[in-house]
């Protein structure tokens, strides 16, 4: 492809907007992986099952899913929650969850597949809002509305989260967990209670991404599996546990796609992702923002 | 997880050393070997329906034993056997359009190149915490996707069709030589999962998996262990990819990168126990044999749910699989 300063420039552009919908899709990983050591890889199944939800409500009830997402949000916290009680019981509690666990989340991504599969086929499904149709046109660079939106959204839900952590007794209890869950219970503090609240705020997360994305394109059962390597490659690159570390690397993420697909050519920017991933944990295991 | 213990508790009844040394393994040896007189046999007489879904079982006995030489002995979760299976699968092709080369050629090299993958992508993320070699491994079966996406040499994202050769002298059809290639390949599988386990690597391994701190002090050269266990598996993963052309007659990255690859070869061991060497064995027979009698009596989409929901309560009901079972019974 040609190199010129427009393309270069709206390339770079959408690339912000997009790392913006990353921070949606990797936030609830940073909390389930990075600060609770939940290795949950069904979390991309859980954001195309929002998608598929936002397309139920747009499509059978006719309820426009921006505005469903708050409702959408909701029910996925408590799903989050009651979730993470099953998991406690059965992997936490025993020890276990290593291999289980880690096996268990892989059964899981394949039953909300299958199971989306089997209720929507295997189709593409996508939403149609007449009112994100246009753009927004700043000198050269033109930004979509479809883009502006899910950026927005994981900006709002980012700071939603950070808010939540450093206000809140049980948010600041979340970040304690992820720091020592031992010394929680010393002070008298529940840290099951802690986990369970914040795996039940990642899995909304989810849900949220999930409406996000089938704004911004159509979405098939399996398009979760490409998310699992980029919402990890996110965590990892942003140093496990750090918000703003999860949005300077969603936006590098971002950029490098999309320079990727408009300079080199769609078909690889899959690998970008994961390319970044692997560099990650083999020269800097810590992230970027890691010491 | 803080540390990366992993809880399998009745590690300290693995059996000796060499306790019944030679028996075993000639025990599978001969059971292959019988199968294969079988196989070849029967070969006019029997309906190609049960060579195919032979072939299916044995694949996935071997690539489930393969799995849990580092799986099993070591604790540490690899997602990424598509990719391995794959990398075998499309060695063979590689081989097949440049040199024109017959498939017990390609066996070996696609068992090189998976070996040497997976020596790379351990020695990448081994150090870490086991469930970054997890998610690394998942990351490189997208990325091994990517380049043949990419790579029209091997048909690209169109794929490729094979053409199944003559079958060789001795054997009815091609179809009867695939499944012999496959028992041979699953058998060395067994072989060297049972050789792993009761040498010093599967004790080895066995220490890192219970504690790699103490292990390490102890004087265990952790690493060179792993990727002693990364490499056979890898290997023995791609050498069970590497017929698959000459099966299915038509590949492309969907079908050689399929999930179901993936989660199967996790499964498998996960359900018939991960402690000892037979366990992906059961696990195989069992899970695969259940497959196939699913997708020809409802579908192939109920069959893939129907393996999620067999590991999910599996892990949670039996976290030790059939082995475990077994020892219960024992003890009982």
């Amino acid at each position: 492809m040609e190199f010129s300063a427009d393309l270069f420039l709206n390339a770079i552009a959408s690339g912000i907007l997009l790392g913006g919908f990353y921070v949606a899709v990797a936030l609830g990983v940073t909390i389930a992986f990075g600060m609770l050591d939940i290795v949950n890889i069904a979390h991309p199944a859980f954001i195309i099952l929002g998608a598929f939800l936002a397309y139920f409500s747009a499509d059978k009830l006719g309820i426009d899913p921006l505005l469903a997402t708050i409702p959408l949000a909701a029910i996925g916290l408590v799903f989050g929650r009651l979730f993470y009680r099953a998991y406690y019981a059965c992997f936490e509690r025993r020890g276990d969850e290593s291999l289980q666990g880690l096996a268990f989340f892989f059964g899981i991504l394949f039953i909300v597949e299958i199971g989306l599969v089997l209720v929507f086929g295997v189709d593409y499904r996508t939403v149609n809002l007449a009112y994100l149709g246009s753009s927004v046109d700043i000198g050269l660079v033109s930004m979509p509305w479809r883009l502006i939106v899910p950026f927005l959204g994981g900006m709002i839900m980012l700071a939603a989260v950070q808010l939540y952590m450093s206000r809140t007794y049980t948010g600041r209890a979340i970040a304690a967990v992820a720091q020592d869950a031992g010394a929680l219970r010393m002070v008298g503090a529940d840290p099951i209670h802690a986990k369970e609240v914040a795996f039940g705020i990642a899995i909304a997360t989810a849900i949220v991404a999930g409406v996000m994305l089938i704004i911004i394109q159509p979405v098939e059962p399996s398009a979760g599996r490409e998310f699992i390597g980029r919402s990890f490659a996110i965590c990892v690159l942003g140093g496990m546990s750090s918000l703003p570390g999860t949005v300077l690397a969603s936006m590098i993420l971002g950029i490098a796609e999309t320079l990727t697909s408009t300079f080199v050519g769609p078909s690889w920017s899959p690998a970008v992702s994961f390319g970044l991933l692997l560099l990650t944990l083999a020269f800097r295991p810590a992230g970027i923002l890691g010491r | 997880m803080g540390t990366p213990t992993l809880a399998v508790p009745q590690s300290t009844e693995r059996p000796e050393p060499r306790a019944h040394g030679w028996h075993g393994t000639a025990l599978i040896v001969l059971c292959g070997l019988a199968l294969i007189a079988g196989a070849m046999l029967l070969g006019q007489n029997l309906s190609e329906f049960y060579y195919l879904t032979a072939y299916v079982v044995l694949q996935y006995v071997a690539l489930a034993t393969a799995w849990n030489i580092l799986g099993g002995a070591a604790g540490y979760v690899n997602f990424g056997s598509a990719g391995f299976f794959a990398v075998g699968a499309y060695t063979t092709i590689a081989l097949g359009n440049a040199f024109g080369a017959p498939l017990v050629l390609a066996i070996p090299v696609a068992g090189l190149v998976a070996g040497l993958l997976g020596l790379v992508t351990g020695y990448l993320t081994l150090r870490l915490r086991g469930v970054f070699f997890s998610i690394a491994t998942l990351a490189l079966a997208v990325v091994l996707q990517t380049l043949v996406v990419n790579w029209s040499f091997v048909g690209g994202s169109r794929g490729v069709y094979v053409l199944r050769p003559d079958p060789p002298a001795f054997f009815a059809t091609y179809v009867v030589f695939l499944v012999v290639v496959m028992l041979v390949l699953a058998t060395l599988s067994l072989v060297i999962a049972r050789g792993v386990e009761r040498s010093w690597i599967g004790i080895g391994l066995a220490a890192l998996r219970d504690d790699e701190v103490a292990a390490e002090l102890a004087g265990v050269p952790s690493l060179r262990l792993k990727l002693i266990a990364t490499v056979l598996s890898g290997g023995l993963m791609g050498m069970a990819g590497a017929p698959f052309p000459y099966y299915v007659t038509y590949v492309d990255p969907t079908s050689a990168f399929s999930l179901a690859i993936a989660v199967n070869t996790v499964a498998m061991p996960l359900i018939g126990g991960t402690a000892r060497w037979w366990g992906p064995l059961v696990g195989a027979l069992i899970l695969a044999t259940a497959q196939q009698v699913l997708t020809v009596t409802i579908s192939s989409s109920a069959n893939l749910l129907i393996v999620g929901l067999l590991l999910v309560i599996c892990v949670v009901a039996m976290p030790n699989g059939v082995v475990g079972l077994v020892r219960y019974w024992r003890r009982a």
